[in-house]
């Protein structure tokens, strides 16, 4: 339970960590809050030879509202996000999840870009950047480029980041006037990893549902709205079809029949409260 | 920063409870090794070294984190607050201990270190703190022993004394006193038995001219 041995260099620029990473090729991985890879290292799940500390890179610290859109740096604390004093007026739907992000003693270190890069199936900073179709902001060597959340997320822990690129930030489209948006997660503890964590995304034009801790990935899909509370045969079998779509599996918490059911019943409250809260 | 090699050790300087330190160690070594082996600080206790136990929770700067999770050459420039920073003097113990003390809110003690220092922390800036939000504060946290309902007694305590102060400092402002400091020996328990600790306890808090220890029943918010 304690690291293999390896070389850590502090970079002082994003251009910095990504030229280490270019030159150490697959053996070099980013640290930011260490709040998913130091338990990996320490588990020697994760043998890398050099470690590339982007924490103290003043570009990346910064929370920035740009037309539109909130941009998110890689050494953004999870801690922080929650205590910008906007977040509740900018990202409903993230200030909802955010407290479900691991334990106060978690967030307190780990970021919100990191939770992207381990890609987690049931993580809830993946799942609220695919809801709200958020962009991944990468950095290669001499090269930039972005990515839809979409796009990014590849399977279990999987992502389309190259091994010499790095998360420079994530992106999020600032929430619209007449927009609601809802959060729910069912797990066997608060803190724990979700058995299914479900996001609504509300507008005049519909409703868009994203799953986390089902499949190999967090999914969006659009849903009919119900016409009337409580109403929605269509919605229902929408969620069905999307229940089934996710593939689940059972594992030690719950069977895939449970989470399918979850992705129905979740699904259809987190909607309805979407639709009730839209402001 | 030039790169530290892997394999050789490097200096790392922090702040260790108010005190400048420094000592070298390997890029791979975690925060509470360093704490442990190298400065010899063995309050923290280190238990599943994957950040789920709580066990190692140290203050960084100010904010609870697994010290198990944190390399020390990141936490060099920081400045750490440990269990050993908690009792203003020696031979005393802080308002948080004494109510753990008081509420029998630990057992074999082997989580309590981490525990205190996450419940040091938040009740500082959060002194209104209700059960609900300090629940979620022990979820953080694993005891095998207690069942977590003393522990969880002891915080509202602490929480209700640190209200109760707030409230007589700004009362008392032209008759300063003493805000009962020195409650108990530390070692009265070893002596004499849990009770007569506790009646010792009480007898301070009388002396001091603090409310007798509040008893919680479970679910009632301090």
């Amino acid at each position: 339970m304690k690291p293999a041995p390896f070389a850590y260099l502090r970079a002082a620029s994003a251009e910095e960590a990504a030229d280490a990473l270019h030159q150490e090729g697959a053996d070099a991985r980013i640290l930011a809050g260490g709040q998913s890879l130091i338990p990996m290292l320490n588990m020697r799940l994760a043998r890398p030879a050099l470690l590339v500390d982007v924490m103290s890179v003043r570009a990346l610290q910064r929370i920035d509202v740009e037309a539109g859109r909130v941009t998110i740096g890689a050494a953004v604390r999870q801690r922080d996000a929650e205590a910008w004093p906007d977040l509740p007026r900018r990202l409903r739907l993230l200030a909802a999840a955010l407290p479900w992000v691991g334990h106060v003693q978690t967030r307190s270190r780990g970021t919100l870009c990191g939770s992207i890069a381990h890609a987690d199936p049931s993580a809830e900073i993946p799942l609220v950047l695919v809801a709200l179709g958020g962009i991944v902001h990468l950095r290669g060597h001499r090269h930039t480029r972005r990515l839809h959340a979409a796009d990014f997320f590849t399977g279990m822990m999987a992502t389309a980041c190259e091994p010499d690129e790095m998360i420079e930030a994530i992106s999020f489209p600032c929430d619209r006037p007449g927009a609601g948006y809802a959060f729910r997660e069912i797990g066997r503890r608060h803190g724990d990893f979700a058995i299914a964590a479900c996001a609504a995304v509300v507008t005049d034009n519909g409703a868009t549902l994203a799953v986390g801790g089902v499949a190999d990935r967090p999914l969006a899909r659009a849903m009919p709205l119900p016409a009337t509370p409580g109403d929605g045969t269509a919605l229902d079998d929408a969620l069905d079809a999307f229940a089934w779509d996710l593939d689940a599996r059972d594992d030690l918490h719950a069977t895939a029949r449970y989470r399918r059911e979850l992705v129905r019943r979740l699904g259809r409250a987190v909607i309805e409260e979407a639709a009730q809260c839209r402001a | 920063m030039p790169r530290l090699n892997a394999g050789q050790r490097h200096p790392v300087r922090l702040t260790l409870n108010g005190r400048q330190v420094a000592a070298d160690a390997e890029p791979r070594m975690l925060l509470c090794d360093f704490l442990r082996h190298v400065l010899g600080a063995t309050g923290t206790h280190v238990g599943c070294e994957h950040g789920v136990c709580g066990a190692c929770t140290v203050q960084i700067d100010g904010v609870p984190a697994r010290s198990c999770l944190t390399l020390a050459v990141q936490a060099d420039g920081a400045d750490i607050r440990t269990v050993e920073g908690l009792a203003p003097a020696p031979g005393t113990l802080s308002v948080l201990q004494q109510a753990f003390r008081d509420h029998f809110a630990l057992q074999c003690g082997f989580c309590t270190p981490g525990i205190l220092m996450s419940l040091d922390a938040w009740l500082r800036f959060h002194p209104d703190a209700g059960e609900a939000e300090l629940r979620e504060v022990l979820a953080g946290h694993l005891c095998r022993c207690t069942g977590y309902a003393p522990i969880l007694r002891a915080a509202l305590a602490a929480a209700q004394h640190a209200r109760d102060g707030q409230q007589a400092q700004s009362r008392d402002r032209q008759q300063p006193r003493d805000a009962g400091q020195k409650l108990a020996a530390p070692s009265q328990t070893a002596r004499d038995g849990p009770q007569a600790a506790l009646q010792t306890a009480q007898r301070a808090r009388e002396a001091a001219g603090l409310p007798a220890a509040p008893r919680l029943q479970e679910g009632e918010d301090a």
